[in-house]
């Protein structure tokens, strides 16, 4: 058990890739240092547990990187994908960091495997960290023992206690029991509140009941909730959320990577009343799979189901969970609890609607339907050689944007503008700052990375002053 | 291979790490894993022979216990592993020895102690048995060269066919649906492969395994080096001597600086390093990832190349002293019962997994041809 009498230097609330990142680098510093992670030991990490790489900025080829991926088109990009819903000044700041960090994490023990294979091609701008996530948690928590930071895991930060833009102390649950720990500076690193459905329920109402989190339960926003309720300046729209239409037989929480389903392209999806409600064929997966999340969000009951037939079956990576097949859509109905009539309808209307083409699974094909609402524009085959397979699918929450509003310091900003004292932030609580709407591969845990060493080394500066 | 319970939770474990894939860079498995959608029981015995059990996929896991997933790849593939000892050991029957591993190699050790060290005392006169000898034949007037060459030939090439008519099961099974031939490049890669032990090495970056938790090192890699190459010298010093024996007609034991016994010595304190230091991971290992029902199996080998190696060093040491043909007695009861388990304890680990090493590699040349 940790001494929570002793006075830290600095204390990090969070034990995600921001939180370690600010804690070794604050100690590297020189400044005493305590992490204080929610979770369990097995659990920590926050959502870092679940990524896989990091969007890095270079000039030209290195060991992990291919080609070169520069300031503009960075830049460019998260344009694109947030449509404009950003900050010029910090996310320049965060890309041109970006292509400084990677010899201080390797430094710290994290190993990024080559340019990799697979379905996504992100080894130009992303470096993949060797074993994904975890991996590079351990490399980080093994660097801070050794470094002399102390850990407390099973610590929840229930409050801070925030006095004219000044942090004096936390109100602590340890292994469930109360503390109160003070320190000179506090980094807050605890993430969004995806995981705390209650919270998600005042702007989605009881359809949030349905939504699956894919990641972290103990992402429960106490802390963003806490300082927003202290007059901290919020970023990020409350409402919003970045999702996948991920399998809905998924566990509530956690269930990862290996939920998603990448097969809507190749089929019709229909929802309780047995009907199409979007144009599954809109266009390549990698650009569709995270509008799904939300569409299928809107339906009734939030589940969905795609079909597609035999002729599809090889096209994508098939479930973790067991595929759903039956040899007539009648008897497909049954299975999964849908009027057989209805379904029936549904399939030989848009069967009727499929017009001829050259089919090609690797691009936009045109193998459309005529005369069908909604149309299924590319892909488009009919339904017709059994057995007929199905998915189901709910949202799969992935992170929320709502945070609060930093300086390229990474100083916690109230409402009145005036930064606080020696209050910073790093991670997903803030990155509502830099991506206010969208998803950028990788670009969270450059955003960790790069925040939780500037929040790590100006509050070592601040707490040594 | 017949589905067992091992192999049916490790094809749920599969599943969902060839939907996950974030372990690609670790070793020949999971690349391996990825050229296919559905396993059968036949693949989890070539993926599970072709794991070097380096546990970096485990502390890599974000399904790993306690998460529901409960994702434990070293584990279940260390199950199957042996359970596919059994099904591939020639004769068939002998595939039972694989059961309760541990302690079958031990009353096989305590067996064939007792055998040489009675029929010695039956059969060799106690002026012999317990006289201080010196000079050339100096053993073969304890037991004659031709007993002791054939007791060993005869053990040793039983167990030599055996391994390979596993492996050759083990090839049929699992690698029928190779379209492939094996090419010359293709043994090359998996004979050096198996000779560096490659994926104990941590890929591209080199950092090693997780030997005992989730810090990486190469210890396991090099004591498991300076077990395996200590076996290969002292099989060197002992072949070297039966030339010298056979065909020059200098007869043991040797001087200190003949090739033998230098062979003999280095190799002797190889084993017996690698063997205190293989033991001494295993205990010290974090035990999550660890088949505890296996290990049995692994100490009692482990405890064998020892016995092998101690009894080795120890005549070499008393060899002119009355203690020597009792010693002599024990290294040869000791060598009796490793010979007769090579086949049917954990020895047979190496050829599998060179079996597998030598698909894997084909199956990689295959790939790199048509660009896939």
């Amino acid at each position: 058990m940790p001494d929570f009498e002793k006075v830290y230097d600095v204390a990090i609330i969070g034990g995600g890739n921001a939180a370690m990142c600010a804690a070794i680098t604050a100690r590297q510093a020189g400044a005493s240092v305590i992490v204080l992670e929610h979770a369990p030991r097995a659990f920590r990490g926050g959502n870092s547990r679940h990524t896989r790489n990091l969007r890095a900025m270079h000039d030209g080829p290195t060991s992990v990187l291919t080609e070169s991926y520069l300031e503009d088109e960075y830049w460019d990009d998260l344009l694109r994908v947030t449509g404009g819903n950003t900050d010029e000044k910090l996310a320049r700041m965060t890309i041109r960091e970006s292509s400084r960090v990677m010899p201080w994490m390797m430094q710290c023990g994290v190993r990024f495997q080559p340019s990799l294979t697979g379905t996504l091609s992100l080894s130009r701008t992303n470096a993949f960290f060797l074993g994904g996530g975890k991996a590079l948690v351990n490399a980080y928590y093994a660097t801070a023992e050794k470094l002399g930071i102390v850990i407390s895991y099973d610590a929840e930060v229930l409050s801070l206690d925030l006095d004219d833009g000044f942090a004096k102390s936390v109100a602590i649950s340890a292994n469930g029991f109360p503390q109160t720990l003070r320190a000179k500076t506090f980094v807050v690193s605890s993430g969004g509140f995806q995981g705390n459905i209650e919270w998600l329920k005042k702007y989605w109402g009881e359809a949030a009941e349905n939504f699956l989190i894919r990641g972290t339960p103990y992402a429960r926003g106490r802390m963003l909730q806490n300082l927003l309720d202290q007059g901290v300046q919020s970023v990020g729209d409350a409402t919003q959320f970045h999702s996948v239409a991920i399998d809905a037989r998924a566990p509530k929480f956690d269930g990862g990577i290996v939920t998603r389903l990448d097969n809507i392209p190749f089929s019709i999806v229909v929802n309780q009343q047995a009907k199409r409600f979007y144009d599954e064929g809109e266009d390549v997966w990698p650009k569709r799979y995270a509008v799904w999340g939300r569409i299928v969000a809107q339906q009734p009951g939030q589940i969905a189901w795609s079909i597609v037939d035999q002729k599809s079956e090889k096209l994508f990576m098939p479930s973790v969970f067991p595929a759903i097949t039956a040899n007539t859509i009648r008897e497909l109905a049954g299975k999964i609890g849908l009027d057989a009539d209805a379904l029936e309808q549904t399939v030989n209307d848009y069967n009727a609607a499929v017009q001829p083409g050259e089919f090609n699974s690797q691009k936009l094909d045109n193998c459309h339907t005529e005369g069908l609402e909604p149309p299924k524009t590319n892909w488009a085959r009919k339904l017709d050689t059994p057995p007929f397979i199905c998915y189901p699918h709910r949202p799969g929450i992935t992170f929320t944007y709502l945070g609060v509003k930093v300086d390229e310091q990474a100083r916690v900003i109230m409402a009145d503008d005036k930064p606080t004292a020696n209050l910073f932030a790093s991670g997903e609580i803030m990155a509502g700052s830099i991506l206010g709407r969208g998803y950028l591969a990788g670009f969270g845990m450059t955003i960790g990375t790069v925040f939780g060493r500037i929040a790590g080394q100006e509050a070592a500066k601040h707490a040594r002053n | 291979m017949h589905a067992t319970e091992a192999t049916q939770a490790a094809q749920r474990s599969i599943d969902i790490c060839n939907a996950c894939r974030y372990c690609e860079g670790y070793c020949a498995v999971f690349p391996a894993m990825m050229l296919q959608r559905a396993f059968t029981t036949e693949d989890m015995s070539y993926l599970a022979n072709l794991c070097h059990n380096c546990n970096g996929c485990y502390h890599a896991c974000q399904f790993s216990p306690p998460h529901a997933y409960g994702i434990n790849l070293p584990q279940q593939f260390a199950e199957i592993r042996v359970e596919s000892y059994a099904e591939y050991a020639w004769p068939k029957g002998m595939g039972s020895a694989f059961a309760r591993n541990g302690r079958a190699m031990l009353t096989l050790t305590a067996a064939a102690l007792a055998f040489v060290v009675l029929a010695m005392l039956l059969l060799v006169p106690n002026a012999a048995l317990f006289g201080a000898l010196s000079g050339a034949g100096a053993f073969y007037r304890v037991i004659p060269w031709g007993v002791m060459a054939s007791f060993a030939g005869v053990t040793l090439l039983f167990s030599l066919v055996a391994l390979l008519m596993a492996a050759r099961n083990f090839w049929r099974d699992t690698a029928s649906s190779l379209t492939r031939t094996i090419s010359f490049s293709a043994i090359r890669t998996a004979l050096s492969d198996a000779a560096t032990l490659r994926y104990l090495g941590g890929g591209h970056t080199g950092g090693g395994c997780n030997d005992l938790d989730a810090s990486f090192s190469h210890t396991r890699r090099k004591l498991h080096h300076v077990l395996m190459y200590g076996f290969f010298l002292c099989f060197a010093s002992t072949s070297v001597a039966t030339l010298m024996d056979h065909f020059l007609g200098w007869q043991a034991p040797y001087s200190w600086y003949s090739l033998p016994v230098v062979l003999g010595s280095l190799g002797g304190i190889g084993m017996l390093i690698g063997c205190v230091g293989l033991i001494w991971v295993k205990i010290a290992t974090d035990p999550a990832p660890v088949a505890r029902a296996v290990l049995g199996g692994d100490y009692a080998l482990l405890l064998m190349l020892a016995l092998v190696a101690k009894t080795g060093l120890l005549l070499l040491l008393f060899r002119a002293t009355p203690a020597m043909g009792m010693l002599l007695a024990l290294h040869l009861g000791s060598v009796l019962a490793l010979f007769l388990a090579l086949p049917y304890g954990k020895f047979i680990h190496g050829i599998l997994r060179f079996t597998a090493l030598l698909k894997a590699a084909v199956e990689r040349e295959g790939r790199s041809v048509t660009g896939s």
